[in-house]
């Protein structure tokens, strides 16, 4: 084998192929083009059927509100996006926390572990009420109801991750006489990482619908103006172009949080982890 | 009792040693083994015949139910005040995927706190000794499951050992291979004047490597034969096709076959 073999997968990469040919690229594409197909297709069928918009507007018709009430919507989506980044990251923090408390003891996972299985099993719809009027704070009740449902699978997962060590690694550093703490810094951390980052993508989606949940049931109580009030106010109004526009941001809000995750996972552990290299 | 100099001192003894695991299981009926410094000594039997139960015994990563196992003249646990050291090589490599080679071949040294400018000539040393410099800097997952095998030795010489435990190290390797890291385990035997405990299921590869071999029968787990094999170092590779191998190959077989007899269900043909 030549040196040459190994260099990183991301230079391995060989630029005579057409970009177009490229996995990377056709990753992106062909999705892009079933969505121009899906837009063309909706045009169409609402103009030729001469749907009224207040029942289903055209994509064209909601292109031009999310234009129009640009200042109004994009306000919300800051509003909205606040409330989940905040939530996400209270959630790993507490969510690591627990984990790590987890594997010092047998004795303190099981004494915990199912109330954590009933954070995750109760509809947040249920409790955000009492958590709004037990909050006075209204950003910190949704911030504490988003995180709440962004919860459990960061425990769940970074759980499993510090547990998950290759038995024989294990056996080595037993064998070598191994601290706790060099085990946990050395073999039990970098073990969980995976998992730690398959935890992170599902709960950034996660702490996304807790937060436009959570102002769901808050909204009614003229405390949000995030982009689940703008939903419930565009529904009253009947103004349904601009309920399909805050729905829009809503989606993509989600898809660039685990797109930010799954680049995330990708920069941490591309060069090694069986789930991120890509095998030729 | 007085000592006769140094090289009568043996690297290893096992006195009477017997594991009963606590499900229950005999793994390993009493047995009694001396290995003299300076020694390639080969543990052969089937699956089953307690040979790595007994050398994670010798490793100290099982306590014996019964017995007693001294490294020269010190329990396992204390080997260090003897001056010597061991080094455990595992079936697989168990590399740490996450870290480059030269970390990984590092790790013994950072964990006993080696300050690192010392720690990074020692990894050079280990990582010439196995032929890898070149790839210091690569991660496990880009090597070939020979050369990460190799990582897996160069790890364990870096603690500059003077006894290797290996467990079936070259098992999961093909043919070829494992040929070759054969003949390179034998030059890193006389070259640091290691004594060396191996483990294996192969006769082949007991016969051309040791020195003496230990053969062991399954069920109970029990020593049942021990051959000396005279045959000068460095061997060439015409050894293994040689008569006086094949002499030596069906001597273990028929220990092994003798071994085996009396079970319902023989694991050897």
């Amino acid at each position: 084998m030549t040196p040459a073999a190994f260099t990183s997968p991301a230079t391995r990469a060989t630029p005579r192929v057409p970009w177009l040919r490229r996995p990377d690229a056709q990753r992106v594409l062909w999705p892009a083009l079933v969505a121009v197909v899906l837009l063309v297709l909706w045009q169409a069928l609402v103009v030729g059927f001469d749907v009224q918009p207040f029942l289903v507007p055209s994509p064209w018709r909601v292109a031009v509100v999310m234009v129009a009430d640009a200042g109004l919507l994009f306000g919300s989506l800051l509003t909205t996006l606040k409330i989940t980044l905040f939530a996400f990251v209270c959630a790993t923090l507490l969510g690591v926390l627990v984990a790590f408390a987890f594997v010092q003891s047998r004795v303190i996972e099981t004494a915990f572990f199912p109330y954590a299985v009933l954070l995750q099993v109760t509809p947040i719809v249920a409790i955000a009420p009492l958590i709004i009027i037990w909050v006075r704070n209204p950003t910190a009740s949704l911030v504490i109801c988003a995180t709440l449902v962004a919860l459990f699978p960061i425990i769940a997962n970074t759980t499993l991750g510090l547990r998950s060590v290759n038995p024989g690694l294990m056996s080595y550093f037993k064998l070598n006489r191994a601290t706790r703490r060099q085990t946990l810094l050395r073999l039990r951390i970098p073990s969980a990482l995976p998992y730690f980052f398959g935890g992170l993508r599902i709960s950034s989606g996660l702490a996304l619908i807790g937060a436009v949940v959570a102002e769901f049931v808050a909204g009614t109580g003229g405390t949000g103006t995030g982009l689940a009030y703008q939903i419930l106010q565009a529904g009253y109004q009947l103004n349904i172009p601009r309920m399909f526009a805050a729905l829009l941001l809503i989606t993509l809000t989600g898809v660039l949080l685990f797109a930010s995750m799954s680049i995330l996972s990708r920069w941490a552990l591309g060069s090694w982890h069986e789930s991120e290299v890509h095998h030729d | 009792m007085p000592e006769l100099g140094a090289a009568a001192i043996p690297a290893i003894e096992i006195i009477s040693v017997d594991k009963t695991y606590p499900n229950g299981t005999h793994a390993l009926q009493p047995v009694d083994l001396s290995v003299p410094e300076g020694e390639f000594v080969t543990l052969l039997g089937p699956s089953g015949c307690g040979k790595s139960t007994l050398l994670k015994m010798v490793a100290g990563l099982l306590a014996p139910s019964n017995g007693r196992i001294l490294l020269w003249r010190k329990p396992v646990a204390r080997v260090e005040e003897s001056g010597h050291r061991l080094s455990f090589v595992f079936q697989e490599a168990t590399l740490m995927p996450w870290a480059r080679v030269q970390t990984n071949v590092r790790l013994p040294l950072d964990l006993a706190r080696v300050p690192r400018e010392q720690a990074d000539a020692r990894v050079h040393e280990a990582l010439k000794m196995v032929g890898l410099t070149r790839f210091a800097r690569a991660l496990p997952g880009e090597l070939s499951g020979g050369m990460q095998m190799r990582v897996s030795i160069a790890r364990g010489l870096v603690t500059r050992p003077t006894l290797l435990l290996m467990d079936e190290p070259f098992g999961a390797l093909d043919e070829i291979s494992r040929h070759r890291l054969d003949g390179e385990l034998l030059d890193l035997w006389r070259g640091n004047q290691l004594t060396v405990m191996f483990v294996t299921h192969s006769i082949y590869e007991a016969v051309y490597l040791s020195t003496r071999v230990v053969v062991m029968g399954a069920r109970p787990g029990r020593v049942v034969d021990e051959v000396r094999v005279h045959e000068p170092y460095p061997r060439a590779a015409s050894f293994r096709v040689s008569t006086a191998f094949a002499g030596y190959a069906r001597r273990l077989q028929e220990s092994l076959q003798r071994a085996s007899a009396d079970l319902p269900d023989p694991e050897l043909a």
